[in-house]
């Protein structure tokens, strides 16, 4: 599992990273949701050692990244698809990564068949991969190990839906079988098709955790009637807020307190649903909107400032 | 009593693979990593062929006396010298320049662990240098003697150690400037311009001509290229060592450990 506890990485006057607290539990995949530049990379990075905290801690399996002896055994890691030399071929990147490991060699055929890459691409040098292949072979590589624990950055950039939908199942199946899985994107669909828990990071800050359903509930019901106005009214009278959407009226309510008015009013309902992608969407771009902090001006001070205040 | 299990009880944090890889492992997959892409295949194999071509040259324009065992192997020195520098830079920069530091460290967050496995897997690499320099120098001699050179298989084994101490000291300086600059260019650039601005200061300004005569590597290292080396000699070359390569390992491996991998 992965805690993470009270994360703040500062760079000079600019925060990335404040107070971040979560845990992933065994069993379970968790979506770590934010905008490009909301920290998502800065706070896995912490978790894998390779970025010092300003303060905070953050374990894995218990133990800080830096003091498991044999990290990739327990924790396979995906942080950068790019992050592989040029030179090298797909099979060799994975050799050197399981003499490191000590990993039987036999395991390297093992991943390639897994993730997709024949024979041929392993052959081909890293330079002439597709993105595509690139998060392909870096999957291989956090796999390699045989891991309780997956630590993947957008790793479906790059991959054509075929390749998504496939690395959805690979990821169910890891949890399902009793893996921990951390896995970030900026897109909303890709992480709620196949994370059980959601965090949402905007601006640095955590601005909504939980799991999937209990975020989705709450972000409403899609309800339609053919008496429009009269549902309404009706679901105003009941104290719900109600407001228009494009596939009929959205209500910050559960399905159950919306059916429960309707039937009350006598208003014969066409749909009835949980908001859904549509919801979260909603929720993720209001939350990640008002995300405060520095969020608004992270442009201009993203760049290190020369005064640092110690 | 409660029933024996069959399978092992995998308990966290005993796992046979839980140990720390060895050192011994780390300097093999570094040295894997010096050879498997096009660029340090070349380097290796260009250090190699260096020794050979200058045989070759000796054998076709040298002077019968001076076709022997001992020339062979000196003459080679110099130029292979110079090419070990940018093996132990590009060791440690192409990790950043690659970006590999990220799946690298991530593998082994001890970074030292990585680091002082780069700086024994160049420094093998160093020593293979100078055994394959005796190779040629051998086949050099044994064409020679057939030849009409002199042929004449004498060195002393001082000029041996000499030779390993040049190499070894090289390439470390070239690692240390890689580990200190993380930045392959600017580690060679700075590698190759700066002893040689060095001299030339040290030459023209007469207040430091005393200090170069210590800290001129150019200088402190010629008497390694004889059998001969004073004790005054090897104070110097100590000295000039200290800087040029003990504060830039030193201080780029504090450099590397503090560094945000990204």
């Amino acid at each position: 599992m992965i805690a993470v506890h009270q994360l703040t990485r500062r760079y000079g006057r600019h925060t990335a990273v404040e107070d971040v607290s979560f845990h992933c539990e065994p069993g379970t995949v968790t979506g770590f949701l934010g905008p490009n530049g909301a920290g998502k990379s800065t706070t896995m990075r912490m978790i894998c050692g390779l970025t010092p905290p300003t303060s905070g801690t953050a374990t894995v399996d218990g133990r800080p990244y830096r003091h498991l002896p044999n990290p990739g055994r327990i924790v396979g890691v995906l942080l950068d698809a790019s992050a592989q030399h040029a030179g090298r071929t797909g099979r060799e990147a994975l050799t050197v990564a399981a003499a490191t490991m000590g990993v039987d060699r036999r395991r390297v055929g093992e991943v390639l068949d897994r993730v997709g890459l024949g024979p041929a691409a392993a052959r081909r040098r890293v330079r002439a991969y597709s993105l595509g292949m690139r998060q392909r072979l870096g999957l291989a590589h956090a796999l390699l190990g045989d891991p309780r624990v997956l630590v993947l950055d957008e790793p479906a950039n790059g991959l054509d839906p075929e390749g998504i939908f496939w690395m959805r199942g690979l990821l169910r199946d890891f949890a399902d079988r009793g893996g921990t899985v951390l896995l970030s994107s900026h897109l909303l669909r890709e992480v709620e098709a196949v994370a059980d828990r959601l965090v949402v990071i905007g601006g640095g800050r955590i601005v909504a955790q939980g799991g999937k359903d209990e975020l989705l509930a709450g972000a409403g019901t899609v309800v339609r009637a053919r008496d429009g106005a009269a549902l309404r009214a009706a679901l105003q009278r009941a104290g719900l807020t109600v407001s228009e959407g494009s596939e009929g009226l959205l209500v910050g309510a559960d399905t159950d307190a919306v059916g429960e008015v309707a039937r009350t009013a006598g208003v014969a309902l066409s749909e009835l649903r949980p908001a859904g992608g549509g919801g979260l969407e909603q929720l993720f771009l209001t939350l990640t909107a008002t995300a405060p902090g520095p969020v608004t001006h992270s442009t201009t001070s993203a760049e290190p400032t020369g005064e640092v205040v110690r | 009593m409660t029933t024996v299990s069959t399978a092992p009880e995998v308990t966290p944090g005993h796992r046979p693979s839980e140990h720390l890889p060895s050192l011994a492992r780390l300097t093999a997959v570094e040295l894997r990593k010096l050879v498997d892409t096009r660029a340090g295949r070349w380097l290796l194999i260009t250090i190699g062929l260096i020794s050979a071509v200058i045989v070759l040259l000796l054998l076709v324009y040298a002077e019968a006396p001076e076709q022997n065992f001992t020339i062979f192997f000196t003459t080679a020195l110099l130029p292979i010298g110079v090419l070990l520098p940018v093996l132990g830079i590009l060791s440690i920069t192409s990790e950043w320049s690659q970006r590999t530091a990220l799946t690298t460290f991530a593998l082994v967050p001890r970074r030292e662990r990585v680091i002082t496995a780069k700086l024994v897997a160049v420094v093998l690499a160093a020593l293979g240098a100078v055994l394959s320099s005796l190779a040629f120098a051998a086949v050099g001699t044994a064409i020679a003697g057939a030849t009409g050179g002199a042929g004449t298989w004498r060195i002393e084994a001082a000029l041996v150690a000499h030779a390993v101490v040049f190499q070894v000291a090289s390439v470390l300086m070239g690692a240390g400037f890689g580990l200190l600059l993380l930045n392959t260019p600017l580690a060679i650039v700075s590698y190759l311009v700066l002893p040689i601005i060095w001299s030339i200061v040290g030459e023209l300004v007469r207040p430091l001509n005393r200090a170069a005569e210590w800290l001129d590597t150019g200088r402190t290292m010629e008497p390694l290229f004889t059998a001969e080396v004073t004790a005054g000699q090897w104070q110097r070359l100590v000295v000039s060592l200290l800087l040029w390569l003990v504060v830039p390992v030193v201080a780029g491996m504090v450099r590397t450990m503090r560094r945000e991998v990204a």
